[in-house]
């Protein structure tokens, strides 16, 4: 019973949230119904609302299983946006640069660059939080900074579309990728691409890793009490970066797939703000890499929801970060009453056992 | 190089850098306040986002500076209550608890900016005091004394809030909950009471940072207007090991390094600008690599008090 509670702990917050909303919505003059009966359209309203749904949700999802392998091993990874950058733009370069190969090849190639951008993004916040006792919070915010500016300086320089250059439009932005590049589309006319599965089959196989293997339970056992795992022998310092690592990784990846699957190049604002909101998904989905799925859906249809009903009743997609903001505070807030029935439970199961000893 | 920076170019930087490290003053000060009484408080910058739109909108609409100041600093009270509520009421991380704050000031900063006012206006804000006398020596006179009010209060709240820590009660107090809470409760100090008010007291400057910003910095309100100055703000604490003294080195060396690269944009110089603008970030990760491995924080810091544990 009061693990079901736990489980709906967050449903309740977002309810919670969407109330909160409502009531702001009056204030803005807006009827919340009206509204509300906008962002439900606007989401599961079409097959197309639907397929968009998935899109948004895919780099929530991977996001959201790298916060899912630092928060693990408790280490807080704020550095989502900045390492979506460095994947995205590895993606592009990857893609731009090796035309003359198959496209499987630089999918493939992409994929792997992107990952290891993120990694490195993540990594090296992981390392000074290991090694130098640095704040990785800190460390993330000011990594995402600098990716920020590498990427204007990129799309505005270097990587510039030669043919915004010829238009003198200057477009901060890349040349799109040749679509041998491009992932392929699941439903036509649609925006649905195969990244939705990848993300998938991602998340059973991060399942498998924490649950199922010596390293996933070391990241865990680390997050769950560093003294104890330092007195059984493991390198809590080394588990600390690698779970940044990974999380890195994951987060480079959600940028190849909006570069290669979406946008099919790199553009400001590529991020869509998904590092921050891939948080809040990883929280929402009770930080277990299959609840992420479910969790990574329903806020993909609330950021779509919130463009339906930016243009369908003029009220600022803004109020969808505000309520996302206002669900972190109300999960961490709740987990008091959730710590409080997980003691009940164990003193309740001590006592069941003592009055079953003879 | 030489030749571009004439004296009068110098007197312009460090002009800059005294008003750009104005909002860092006042937000890393208050964010030690809270952290000294155990409670990291990492939405300053969603604060300082909601207290730079109200004190803009308050401004904007009455034209009175002085009440968008104190709107600013009433959103950062409010704001304070609501991380205190969660963080000391209801002993959540408190990580995450001010990421959540930061994506809700981010979020309703934008919100309200784009229903109540729509496009960028702007203000004429805080204009400069000259200090008489002061104000005409050479050179420091005109970097140092010809600045606007916000500016000198947050150079005057250094020596206050290291008066209010070393030398009174409640600065005592506030060390023995982010040290030993046990203790201090047992000896009659209410933890949560005193880490309500340092929570406040540090989100009303945080506030006090945002509106500084909109009414005697920039003189505008748009989206993301700090562009995560309040991260840096959090990262000045540490880089000064929770002393204000050393708060203001970090402060100052962060606006010198912004106000110089403000410089070499508007003369031309060619660096790209870009790599200008991660200075300051590079520089944060570098230097807290190197301060927070030696300086010791405050014992209870990020953990929440709950009575009988110890």
């Amino acid at each position: 019973m009061s693990r079901l509670v736990d489980a709906l702990l967050p449903v309740f917050a977002t309810l919670a949230a969407l109330l909160i909303g409502a009531v702001m919505l009056l204030f803005l003059q807006v009827n919340p119904i009206q509204a509300y009966a906008a962002l439900w359209n606007g989401a599961f309203g079409s097959v197309n609302a639907f397929a968009e749904t998935l899109v948004k949700a895919t780099p929530l999802l991977l996001v959201a299983l790298g916060i899912c392998i630092s928060f693990r091993g408790d280490v807080i990874n704020i550095g989502g946006e900045g390492q979506m950058i460095v994947g995205a733009i590895l993606a592009t370069w990857v893609g731009l640069t090796f035309t003359e190969s198959p496209g499987w090849l630089v999918i493939t190639l992409a994929m792997l660059g992107g990952f290891l951008g993120g990694a490195i993004w993540g990594g090296i916040p992981g390392l000074l939080k290991a090694y130098f006792n640095v704040n990785e919070i800190l460390s993330t915010v000011m990594m995402n900074a600098i990716a920020l500016q590498l990427m204007n300086l990129l799309v505005r320089g270097p990587l510039i579309d030669p043919a915004g250059v010829a238009a003198k439009t200057y477009l901060p932005q890349s040349e799109r990728l040749p679509q041998q590049v491009w992932l392929g589309r699941l439903v036509p006319q649609t925006l649905l691409h195969s990244g939705v599965i990848i993300a998938v089959l991602l998340a059973v196989m991060v399942y498998v890793f924490l649950w199922r293997t010596t390293i996933g339970y070391r990241i865990r056992a680390v997050g769950l009490n560093p003294d104890a795992s330092r007195y059984a022998g493991i390198p809590v310092p080394f588990y600390q970066a690698l779970s940044l690592t990974l999380a890195g990784g994951f987060a480079g990846l959600a940028g190849v797939i909006e570069v290669i699957g979406v946008q099919h190049r790199l553009l400001e604002g590529i991020t869509s703000g998904y590092g921050f909101s891939g948080i809040v998904a990883a929280l929402f989905g009770g930080l277990h890499p299959l609840g992420l799925i479910p969790a990574s859906w329903l806020f993909g249809s609330l950021l779509v929801g919130a463009d339906m009903m930016q243009r369908a009743v003029q009220v600022p997609s803004a109020l969808i970060d505000t309520l996302l903001g206002l669900v972190v505070l109300l999960v961490v807030g709740s987990q008091m009453w959730s710590r409080r029935l997980a003691t009940r439970r164990v003193i309740a199961l001590a006592r069941k056992n003592a009055e079953a000893q003879p | 190089m030489s030749e571009i920076i004439t004296s009068a170019v110098l007197i312009g930087i460090l002009t800059s850098a005294i008003r750009l490290a104005t909002p860092y003053l006042y937000a890393a000060i208050g964010e030690a306040i809270s952290e000294i009484s155990g409670v990291v408080n990492l939405g300053v910058d969603g604060i300082m986002l909601l207290s730079a739109y109200g004190a803009f909108f308050v401004a904007l609409n009455t034209g009175n500076l002085w009440l968008g100041l104190l709107t600013g600093a009433l959103v950062g009270v409010a704001m304070g209550l609501l991380m205190a509520f969660i963080s000391v009421t209801l002993k959540a991380e408190q990580g995450i608890s001010g990421i959540g704050l930061y994506m809700f000031g981010l979020g309703l900063s934008s919100l309200l900016f784009k229903t109540t006012i729509g496009t960028v206006k702007t203000v004429v804000g805080f204009q400069p005091v000259r200090i008489p006398l002061l104000s005409d020596l050479p050179f420091l006179g005109e970097v140092l004394f010809d600045q606007s009010l916000p500016v000198y209060s947050a150079f005057l709240l250094v020596p206050l809030a290291w008066f209010i820590l070393e030398k009174t009660t409640w600065g005592l107090r506030l060390k023995a909950v982010g040290q030993t809470p046990a203790a201090a409760d047992s000896l009659g100090v209410s933890v949560d009471r005193v880490r309500y008010l340092a929570v406040c007291v540090g989100s009303m400057l945080a506030g006090l940072a945002g509106a500084s910003l909109s009414l005697a910095l920039v003189n505008l309100f748009q989206e993301n207007l700090t562009a995560g100055q309040g991260f840096i703000a959090v990262a000045l604490v540490y880089f000064g090991g929770w002393r204000p003294l050393g708060i203001l080195l970090g402060a100052l060396l962060f606006s010198t390094v912004n106000a110089f690269q403000l410089w070499m944009q508007v003369l031309g110089v060619a660096i790209p600008s870009d790599v200008a603008v991660m200075l300051p970030y590079l520089l944060t990760i570098v230097v807290l690599a190197f301060t927070v491995s030696r300086v010791r924080g405050p014992a209870a810091l990020n953990k929440p008090f709950e009575r009988g544990e110890h």
